[in-house]
């Protein structure tokens, strides 16, 4: 019997067996951030000891920071003493900090895989839980609690259950106007938020083969959506052709992660398959991002869409969700806030104007990603079609900075989650691509992207 | 470990991590009285006034240590503030369907027991529960078994042996692995992979 992808990966970094299912995992680079991370490093000096492995770790702002005027000091005294101790413990503790200003800094997500130093077959963990998204590059990454913060902090290893194997598999061409994030919340509408609870998910098919490495992290981003404790792609010349261009890989190195595919033997605890053709641009309806429709559908069609949640949304199951009245849209997160994505939205609002009554939001993943887009003009293209073009960080994926959606309002949104209360309180979101988002803020109602699209 | 008292039935699926705790709490830098938020835009109203719809506002509810969940409790974020803010509330363990991975892990890693049963017990917990707020539940971690005199249930369940003697004996898995540092510095030393 051959090995998955997931298994050679995990089985290489087992220090130790401690007794059935469960080993000792070795973690060869650790993303920090700033909100749980403080509690970690105390329990660190609690103990006295220090971090065992400073060059294995990386730390970034980017939940607490503001959007605009990221040169001055944070107004909110909290969101400011965060930031402040990530920067006090980073010193203390001999670990890589990108803070606010560097030209490094951004979405601890964004930046791991843009710098070169997210490679494949590592083992990746962050107390994030969109750390899922590093799969992309076949990788194990995943989230984590801060105890487990403080665990690797000390020991660069954790002990751990060994999950079970799943194969979600698309094959076939997708439809004019369809991306990425339409195909991740296609499949999370079908599996539900705990359809892969437990499991590790590898995306296999042409579909994924086909897709750009920032296309893949999209899909990897929202594994956890589903419940899978993380998700991966096999490594292909697309994957090697990006971190290539990012880092100095010797041959040995080339060829070992050559071998980092499933063999074609392996089993899998659990497989599920899909036909590209049967996607679609999506949004969701409910509060939970299992509630993707088609654009053209019925708000009552949403699978998992409960009434709590409907009451909630302020929606009428019968009405077409294509026809509701949009107050924000949002373009960010590390689900789609890296450079294609700007790119996307840029081509698709090119010479229009949002509609009045819309906030148009962009924030860049990054301070590389805000520079690549002002060097490609983009900036101007959202300038011009009266968007506002803003500073990185996670904003009003979570809200813990400045950019919250007022109570109420509808935001169109190509973040992660659509959680009661997720941007800020009784703010309504509905997940989407960034195509659907761009054409929504242009009409000021939720808009089916290929209508603004030229398919030659 | 035995925990012997009345609960808190939250007949609601998929309830997760922004619910348990909102993002806008997470800004703390310790861990300590995350405990009065606690479901706070369920339990609280827009005004700051108390939601007396609630149930944890429930004057009867007030000593409930168990908590009784529905399907896929805690998913959603990482954020280790949910599970701080369970066990600062009061509560030891908590019973459903299915916990998602990372706040099952957070849960044991702060004392909190996370019990899952089949759907028909966590049903019949939930509706007796619900019914009656006096209802006791019985949790032995030693024999694994769960027990509700009220509807005559008395039920094993299933924990990871290691899982069980961190929490019996009070074992701190950090410690663990930090008595394993120098077979975590051979192996880095030691293994094939270039990484």
């Amino acid at each position: 019997m051959g090995k998955t992808l997931f298994d050679k990966i995990w089985d290489s970094h087992v220090v130790k067996n401690v007794s059935e299912g469960l080993d000792v995992l070795f973690i060869d680079q650790h993303f920090l951030h700033e909100v749980t991370s403080p509690q970690a490093f105390d329990g660190l000096r609690d103990r006295g000891i220090g971090v065992l492995m400073p060059h294995r770790c990386l730390a970034t702002a980017d939940h607490n920071v503001p959007t605009v005027n990221q040169s001055q000091p944070i107004k909110d005294p909290l969101s400011a003493t965060q930031v402040a101790s990530l920067k006090k413990n980073c010193d203390e503790f001999g670990i890589e900090l990108f803070e606010i200003g560097h030209e490094n800094q951004g979405i601890v997500h964004i930046i791991g895989p843009d710098l070169g130093i997210t490679q494949p077959g590592m083992t990746i963990v962050c107390g994030d839980s969109h750390t899922s998204t590093h799969g992309a590059f076949g990788t194990i990454a995943f989230g984590i609690g801060t105890s487990q913060v403080e665990q690797v902090l000390a020991t660069q290893s954790l002990v751990l259950s060994k999950p079970k194997n799943m194969k979600i598999e698309v094959n076939g061409s997708l439809p004019f106007g369809t991306t990425p994030k339409d195909v991740i919340l296609y499949i999370i509408s079908k599996l539900g938020t705990e359809g892969a609870t437990g499991h590790f998910v590898e995306y296999c098919g042409s579909v994924f083969e086909d897709m750009s490495m920032e296309e893949r992290m999209t899909v990897c981003n929202m594994s956890i959506e589903m419940g899978a404790r993380g998700g991966l792609i096999g490594v292909d010349q697309t994957t090697v052709d990006y971190v290539t261009k990012r880092a100095e890989i010797d041959h040995e190195k080339l060829s070992w992660w050559k071998s980092l595919n499933t063999d074609y033997n392996a089993f899998y605890d659990k497989k599920i398959a899909f036909r590209a053709e049967d996607i679609h641009p999506m949004v969701t309806t409910g509060t939970a991002p299992d509630t993707g429709v088609r654009l053209n559908q019925k708000i009552g069609d949403a699978p998992h869409l409960s009434t709590k949640s409907l009451q909630y949304m302020k929606f009428n199951a019968e009405e077409n969700v294509s026809d509701q009245v949009v107050d924000y849209v949002f373009i960010g997160s590390c689900t789609n806030g890296r450079i294609e994505d700007l790119r996307l939205v840029a081509n698709l609002i090119r010479g229009r104007k949002k509609a009045d009554g819309v906030n148009a939001w962009v924030v860049p993943g990054s301070m590389k990603v805000r520079a690549q887009a002002i060097e490609e003009n983009l900036d101007k293209i959202f300038k011009e079609s009266g968007f506002e073009f803003r500073e990185p960080g996670c904003s009003a994926c979570l809200a813990m900075n400045d950019d919250k959606i007022p109570s109420g309002s509808l935001c169109v949104s190509t973040s992660n989650r659509n959680f009661e209360g997720r941007q800020g309180d009784g703010a309504r979101t509905v997940l989407a691509s960034p195509l659907t988002a761009a054409a929504s803020a242009l009409t000021g109602k939720i808009t089916d992207p290929t209508l603004f699209l030229d398919e030659n | 470990m035995k925990i012997n008292s009345t609960a808190l039935p939250l007949a609601i699926d998929n309830i997760d991590t922004d619910q348990i705790i909102p993002a806008k709490f997470l800004k703390q830098v310790d861990k300590i009285g995350y405990g009065k938020n606690l479901f706070y835009s369920w339990r609280y109203l827009q005004d700051g006034n108390v939601n007396p719809e609630f149930i944890l506002n429930q004057p009867e509810r007030s000593s409930a240590k168990i908590m009784i969940a529905g399907n896929n409790f805690g998913c959603g974020s990482s954020r280790e503030h949910a599970a701080w803010a369970v066990a600062d509330y009061g509560i030891e363990a908590i019973i459903s369907t299915q916990f998602a991975d990372i706040f099952k892990g957070n849960a044991y890693n702060n004392g909190i027991l996370p019990i899952e049963l089949d759907k028909q017990f966590v049903d019949i917990l939930l509706q007796k529960t619900m019914d009656n707020a006096e209802t006791e539940v019985n949790i032995d971690l030693e024999n694994q078994m769960i027990s509700c005199d009220a509807i005559n249930l008395n039920q094993p369940f299933d924990i990871h042996p290691f899982k069980k003697q961190c929490l019996m004996q009070g074992i701190d898995e950090t410690e663990f692995l930090i008595n394993l540092k120098s077979e975590i510095l051979a192996y880095e030393t030691q293994r094939g992979e270039p990484v």
